[in-house]
Order: C-alpha cells, then structure tokens, then sequence
C-alpha cells in the first residue's frame, strides 16, 4: 500500500527527472553546436523576426494591461496605510522585476514555443530533418542555434520594452482614474527605480527566451508520428515552457534577492 | 561500392530487416524491389545512417560507415525521399540549389540558381516553378523537384525512393531516361527502389528482390525474366496468388 504510494510518488519524479537530463544533454550539445562553424546568419535573422518583432503586439499589450491593472491594486492595498504615494514606485518595480519578464515570458511560451515545436515536429515526420542531414547540413546547427540564439536575445529586449509599455499602463490608470498628477507620477517613477530592478528582469527574460526556444527546438525534434505525434509535441513544449519559466523565475528571483 | 552483410534493424518487436546481404559495385544501378512495407525504405536509410541498424555490417569502398566522417561521407550522396521532404518555408529553387548556397560547395546566389533552373528543366519542370513554394505544387510535381535537389550537387552516389510514383506514363518515361542518363553519362552509383516494371527494365542493371528482410534474389533483367524463383515470378506478373502473403 505505501509501496505503491511512493511508486506513484516516484514514477513522475523520476520521469521528470530523466525530461530535465534529456533537455540538459539537448542544451549541452545546441550549445557546442553554437560555438562551432558554420553559423546560418539568415535563419538566424528570420528567427529574430518571427520570435522577437512579431510577438511585440503580444508582449505589449499584455504589459499594458498588466501595469494599469497593477496600478489599481497597488492603490487599493497602499490606501490602507494612506500611503498611495507609493503607487508609481511599487507599480513599475513589479512590473519590471517580476510581472513584465513573467507574463512576457509566459506569452512568448504560449506563441513561439508552440510554433517552433510545431514546425520542427511537422519537418521531421516529413522526413525534412532527414533530408537536411542527407544535404550535409546539421539540424542542430541549421533549426536549433539559431532559435536558440534569436530567442535569447530578443526576449530580454521584449521585455525592456513591455516595461516602458507596463509603466505607461500605470500611468494611464493613474493619471487618468486615480489623480496623480502626471509629472509627479512619472518623477516617482524614476526616482525609486534603482538599474538592477530592470537589470534583472532583462536576465529573466534571456532565461526564458533561453527555455522557450529550446523546449519548442527539442519537443519538435522528439515528435512522435504523424499528425498526433506533432499536436502532442506542441502540447508539451508549452506546457514543460510555462512550468520552466515559472521555475527559473523562482530560481532566480531567489538569486537576486540574496545577492 | 556499397557493401551490406548481415544488416538487421526491428522497430520494437517488429522486425524489418533480418539480415540483408547486398554489394553495389561503383557506377552500377541497383534497382530494389519488394512488397509494400518488406523495410526497403528502411535499407536505404540504414546505409546513409538516418536510422542506426541493430547489426550487420555496411561498407562504403571497404569503409565502414560508421567511423567514415560523417561530412565528407554525406557528401557524396544525394537522395530522393519517397514523400520528396522538400524545405516548405524555401521556394523552390532554393530547395533544388540547398547544397550550392550553403557549405562547402557554396557558390554564388546566381549561379546556384542557374544551376537549380536547369535541373528543374531536366525533370521537365520549366523555369516558372522556380519562385513558387512546395504548398502550391502538385504531388507529382514535388516529387521532381526532389530528383532535381538529389541531382543538383551531381553526388558520386544517388538514392530514389520510388522516383515515378505518382507521375504519369509520359513523365515517368522522362525520369527513367534520366536516371539512365546519369549514371551512364556521370558514372554514378545508384540505388532505385521502385514498384513501377516498367521503370525496373528502364533504370537497372541489377535488381535485388527484398522479402521478409532478407534479399530474397538478385541478378539481372534477363536473369529475372528467366528465373524460376516464385516469389520474383509473383512479383513482376503482379499475381494475388503465390509465396507472398496479400496480407502483411
Ligand atoms: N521510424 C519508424 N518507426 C517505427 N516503424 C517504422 C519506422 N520506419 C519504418 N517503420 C516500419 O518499417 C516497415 C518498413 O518500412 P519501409 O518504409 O521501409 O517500407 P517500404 O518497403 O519502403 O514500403 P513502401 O514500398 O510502401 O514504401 C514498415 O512496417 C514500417 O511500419
Ligand atoms: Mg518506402
């Protein structure tokens, strides 16, 4: 009885266990891969254009009505203590220290990873990946790196700039519907907002641009067959991005606290 | 000279190939032949390493696959798959031209695409398809860009995966013609697998019969119109009745 119990306990540990060593032997060698020639500059580019430049309208407005949102509740927990001053200051250091990075982080997982995994995935039950291999090309080296490498650059300046797009939420609400003044609200802003509280939130999201592009690059190039094999695939790249993400937010929010 | 001993490879408990003994000898063309499903797709992938055999041996000029690297050993080859896996995000000419506008052979955009122009012409595809997408192509018309990319590097060794199927009698006449042509006028080595006779007595110089994982029998056009062996006689009169199964 209790045996079975740890069993049941144990089975999905172990499983995810051997998924984060799988991903780590993945990861290793897309990195090994980075490092060495040849190095495809235009997938490269199209990758930043897909992953960075269209997922701005996504990004940004999710950061919109993330900081006019949190502008609110900000207000509505400081009046408690009369000290609704507060507002400008709190707002945009959650947005930039945990919110933007987060929620942009978890947008981009939900576009590019299923994307990625589902254009890998469709390329290798179509014997596409063989075909690569067959024209001696590196699959890592022509799909992989240069996601990886657009996705982890291009997250970190998504989020800078759903930042800007977050505060200017706050600001609306504030100005708009709580009557702060506007100089003043964005002179608080600025005042309190100390460069590692963005500095850190721009790690966060090479992290997660980081782990987007490589659950989308490894569950596509692990799909199973057929059509099912590739709707699965694209599941699980979101699902193992979004719980990644929020992991290594709390890994590195840790981090940053102590240091 | 490609040379297979002993190659076996299952899928779980299924077995595919049991034990595959075949020598292609340099500029010759092997055509194979075999019922649906018997692993032949399987074979061709075992020797360019897309699928690791469980065992057995395979040879490149007296190298073992293996330990050849890998670059230099992808180099030579050019293959035809059987669903054509052609790049859909690349139009088409960048498809046929993929090897000259990357890599070691890389050229200029121009004349990898001069070059990508006149192996579409020779699959009877006119310059008009070069710019379109695989999406907006017919199957068969897919399937030539793939012998245009297979050909386009001119590789010493070169793989058809069912090259006219899907084409029709006129179209598959061309390919057999150009088959024959290459490895006749550039030497190269070829293995064809086709289900289509016509092709068979078109493209080969030998023919290798694969059935139930093994090469069942292997000789020459003559020697396969002559032979007595019931499974091949079944096969190219295309008879419901004999050794093999319908079912499988
Ligand atoms: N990646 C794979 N995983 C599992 N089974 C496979 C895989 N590839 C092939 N098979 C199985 O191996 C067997 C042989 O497949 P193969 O594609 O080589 O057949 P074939 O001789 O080329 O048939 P056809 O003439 O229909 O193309 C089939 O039963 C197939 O189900
Ligand atoms: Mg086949």
């Amino acid at each position: 009885m209790i045996a079975r119990a740890l069993a049941a306990l144990g089975r999905p540990a172990l499983g995810t266990l051997a998924a984060l060593g799988r991903g780590g032997i993945f990861a290793g060698s897309a990195l090994s891969h980075l490092l060495r020639p040849p190095f495809y500059a235009r997938e490269f580019w199209l990758s930043c254009i897909q992953i960075g430049w269209l997922s701005l309208p996504v990004v940004g407005l999710t950061a919109l009505f993330t900081g006019a949102a949190l502008a609110l509740q900000i207000y509505a927990g400081s009046a408690r203590f009369s000290a609704e001053s507060v507002v400008p200051s709190i707002t945009a250091i959650g947005m930039v220290r945990e919110l933007g990075p987060v929620l942009g982080g978890l947008m981009v997982a939900a576009r590019v990873a299923s994307s990625i995994a589902a254009e890998i995935g469709t390329m290798k039950v179509t014997e596409q990946i063989d075909a690569l291999v067959t024209l001696s090309t590196h699959p890592m080296k022509y799909l992989t790196v240069p996601r990886m490498l657009a996705a982890t650059l291009c997250v970190p300046v998504l989020v800078g700039i759903g930042d800007v797009i977050g505060i200017m939420g706050g600001w609306m609400v504030g100005t708009g519907r709580l009557g702060f003044n506007s100089a003043t609200y964005m002179k608080n802003t600025w005042e309190y907002l100390e460069f590692w509280d963005v500095g850190s939130g721009l790690v966060k999201g090479a992290a997660f641009g980081f782990i987007v592009a490589l659950t989308g690059c490894y569950y596509g190039m692990n799909s199973g067959r057929g059509a099912q094999g590739v709707g699965r695939a694209t599941k699980s790249a979101v699902v193992a991005a979004s719980i990644a993400i929020l992991a290594a937010n709390y890994l590195l929010t840790e981090v940053f606290f102590a240091a | 000279m490609i040379e297979m001993q002993g190659v076996q490879k299952s899928f779980g408990p299924k077995v595919v190939l049991r034990s595959v003994d075949l020598t292609v000898p340099r500029g010759e063309s092997m055509v194979i032949i075999g019922g649906s499903g018997t692993g032949k797709s399987v074979l061709l992938k075992c020797i360019l390493g897309l699928i690791q055999p469980d065992g057995g041996l395979i040879s490149l000029d007296g190298q073992d696959v293996r330990t050849a690297p890998r670059d230099a050993f992808l180099a030579r080859f050019g293959m035809l798959f059987q669903g054509g896996a052609l790049f859909d995000s690349l139009p088409v000419w960048q498809n046929v031209a993929f090897r000259l506008l990357r890599g070691s052979l890389k050229r200029p955009q121009e004349e990898a695409r001069a070059i990508a122009i006149a192996k579409l012409r020779r699959v009877g595809l006119g310059p008009d398809v070069a710019d379109l997408f695989p999406a907006e192509l017919s199957g068969g018309m897919q399937k030539r860009v793939g012998l245009a990319r297979a050909i386009a590097a001119e590789p010493g060794i070169i793989f058809f995966d069912e090259p006219t199927t899907g084409l029709d009698p006129i179209m598959a006449g061309v390919i057999n013609d150009l088959i024959r042509e290459i490895v006749v006028e550039m030497g190269a080595t070829a293995m064809t697998i086709t289900h289509d006779m016509t092709s068979v007595r078109a493209i080969a110089d030998r023919v290798a019969m694969l059935h139930d994982g093994r090469v069942q029998w292997t000789g020459t056009i003559a020697e396969m119109d002559e032979t007595p062996d019931p499974y091949v006689q079944q096969f190219i009169h295309g008879r419901a009745e004999g050794p093999i199964a319908a079912l499988r």
